[in-house]
């Protein structure tokens, strides 16, 4: 990787984190445990890692079999994570 | 070809920012989780999509696996168990990212013997780092959460000279990997090292301070991904990462806020241990009792009610015989509603997702700051599974070790009943003054069934 391509994954991590902070900030407590497991299921974007570090050839490489440790870990918070959030939030209600 | 990919993976990025935004209000929570899983199944589309087809059976294989296993405990876990299963996760989120940076390494090195450029090498060992703390830390705060371990601290001498050494070790031998990258010997060095750190800095945390260590670990999950973004040169997996990562932050801040504390108090570990000194053995606190009837008699008289919930009501399952108690007292016209401490609960925002499990409306749950003053134009405060949070010690007396922590000024309302199953003191290991002012009264035994009988007293009223 190039200097050029380096600043701009930097430039992106800095932007998305300024982001971050401001949307989170305005979050309400009541939101917290759903914001959680929300983002533990955000956080399963390592599934897109996983899938690349799957796809090497050659049955029975370390590298394979670490990927497929990713990836079976990574689907689990994701499809783990929105669901129960979504059980969670499906549980607030205003009468 | 690849074109398209980036523009799937920037839809995606969209999609999880706009997501974050709507989780932010109650109402819109839900569609933004939808629209967040939205750009998770892009994102995965449009990697599935550059892959070869040779490598689907395994991919498929594990994505069922996986998928199985995350659809089983969504619907499974019970709610006062969610701390448990978000540690968890953020422990999977770890190890994973830790995964996918050692496959990486381990191409490069082993099989295709390419070297890694410097970006790619030092992303491989941050990613080793982060993702290898956070797992081993978050299989610790899920054992102590679960009980399967003391939640009490675990300390011993040295310990903190012990962590510096390891992170001196990692960051020498995360050199020496960087020099030596075709030597597998460094790179397990480096695993070593931070899988011991994620146990070592998290066993002398307490079970009290669990909610600011899994907001920490989930940060750092967030944080991993961050890493293996650089190390893929991957822009989607650095935006939900970051968000993720500052996700965590913030409720790390408001987590230490909450209990008037530093972050570094909290991660040095060791709280309620030191506090057994005889500054706090003071006079014996002499409390009065308060039985069932009185109670019912007492909810009946009052025209306003405030419940004050903790870890307790979770523990004893407390939440839906509370539902039929607001039942009876909104047939008499008792404004009822619920006080909310922020670190009530073993992780932020609990209390109010067991509440809501009850069917408790969410507008009947207030926060520390916006009821604070409502309190003294209370009749009756009722403390179900609180200690902490509502012992004056914190504002009145600057020995105590909770001094200065923002509290529930539960103590000035007219009445105060608390439930609870014990004198027993809280997680702070300290006397609650609250239990011996005049105005308070103690309601002993286990709170749900204390509380079914004041809801059936109140129902023959």
């Amino acid at each position: 990787m190039n200097a050029d391509s380096l600043l701009i994954l930097i430039y992106i991590l800095v932007l998305a984190s300024y982001l971050g902070f401001e949307l989170i900030t305005k979050v309400p407590p009541t939101l917290h445990t759903p914001l959680m497991s929300g983002s533990n299921a955000i956080s399963g974007i390592t599934i897109v890692g996983a899938l690349v570090a799957c796809n090497e050839l050659g049955y029975g490489s370390l590298s394979k079999w670490l990927g497929m440790l990713a990836l079976i870990l990574a689907t689990i918070n994701v499809v783990g994570g929105y669901m129960v959030t979504d059980r969670m939030l499906k549980m607030f209600k205003k009468k | 070809m690849s074109i398209l990919i980036q523009i799937a993976y920037l839809i995606s990025s969209i999609l999880f920012i706009v997501g974050i935004k709507k989780l932010g209000k109650t109402k819109s929570a839900r569609e933004g989780n939808i629209y967040s899983a939205v750009g998770m199944l892009i994102a995965i589309a449009a990697t599935l999509v550059t892959l070869d087809i040779l490598s689907f059976v395994e991919i498929f294989v594990c994505i069922l696996i996986g998928g199985a296993i995350g659809l089983y405990i969504s619907q499974k876990v019970e709610m006062t168990k969610i701390p448990e299963m978000v540690a968890l996760f953020n422990g999977f989120g770890g190890l994973a990212s830790f995964a996918v940076a050692l496959s990486d390494h381990f191409l490069k090195t082993q099989s295709v013997n390419t070297y890694p450029d410097s970006v790619n090498a030092i992303s491989i060992i941050v990613s080793v780092l982060i993702g290898g703390i956070t797992f081993t830390g978050s299989m610790i705060a899920y054992l102590k959460l679960d009980g399967k371990i003391s939640g009490s601290p675990i300390t011993f001498k040295g310990q903190h000279p012990l962590n510096l050494i390891l992170l001196i070790a990692f960051i020498a031998a995360g050199v020496l990997a960087y020099l030596n990258p075709g030597d597998p010997i460094y790179m397990i060095g480096l695993i070593v090292i931070s899988l011991l750190l994620g146990i070592l800095t998290v066993i002398p945390i307490g079970g009290a301070d669990m909610p600011v260590v899994i907001s920490l670990l989930n940060s750092y999950s967030g944080m991993a991904a961050c890493a293996t973004g650089f190390i893929l040169n991957n822009n989607v997996l650095i935006v939900a990462g970051s968000l993720v990562g500052a996700s965590g932050i913030i409720l790390t801040q408001i987590m230490c806020k909450a209990m008037n504390r530093s972050l570094t108090n909290v991660l040095l570990g060791g709280f309620g241990q030191t506090v057994a000194g005889p500054a706090v053995d003071g006079p014996q606190i002499v409390v009065k009792e308060i039985g069932v009837e009185e109670t019912a008699m007492l909810f009946d008289a009052a025209s306003s009610v405030l419940i004050v919930p903790g870890y307790g009501m979770a523990v004893a399952q407390a939440q839906h015989v509370i539902r039929e108690l607001m039942e009876q007292c909104e047939k008499r016209n008792i404004d009822f509603k619920f006080a909310i401490h922020p670190v009530a609960g073993r992780m932020p925002g609990h209390m109010n997702v067991l509440l809501a499990e009850a069917n408790i409306s969410y507008d009947k749950l207030i926060e520390m700051e916006s009821i604070n003053d409502e309190f003294p134009s209370t009749d009756l405060v009722f403390v179900v599974g609180a200690n902490d949070v509502v012992n004056p010690a914190a504002r009145t007396n600057p020995e105590s070790p909770i001094y200065g922590m923002p509290i529930l000024n539960a103590d000035k309302a007219k009445t105060v009943i608390v439930s609870k199953r014990s004198m027993a003191k809280g997680y702070a290991g300290i006397e609650n003054e609250l239990f011996g002012y005049p105005n308070c009264l103690m309601l002993f035994g286990d709170a749900k069934q204390t509380i079914t009988k004041v809801v059936s007293e109140l129902k023959e009223m």
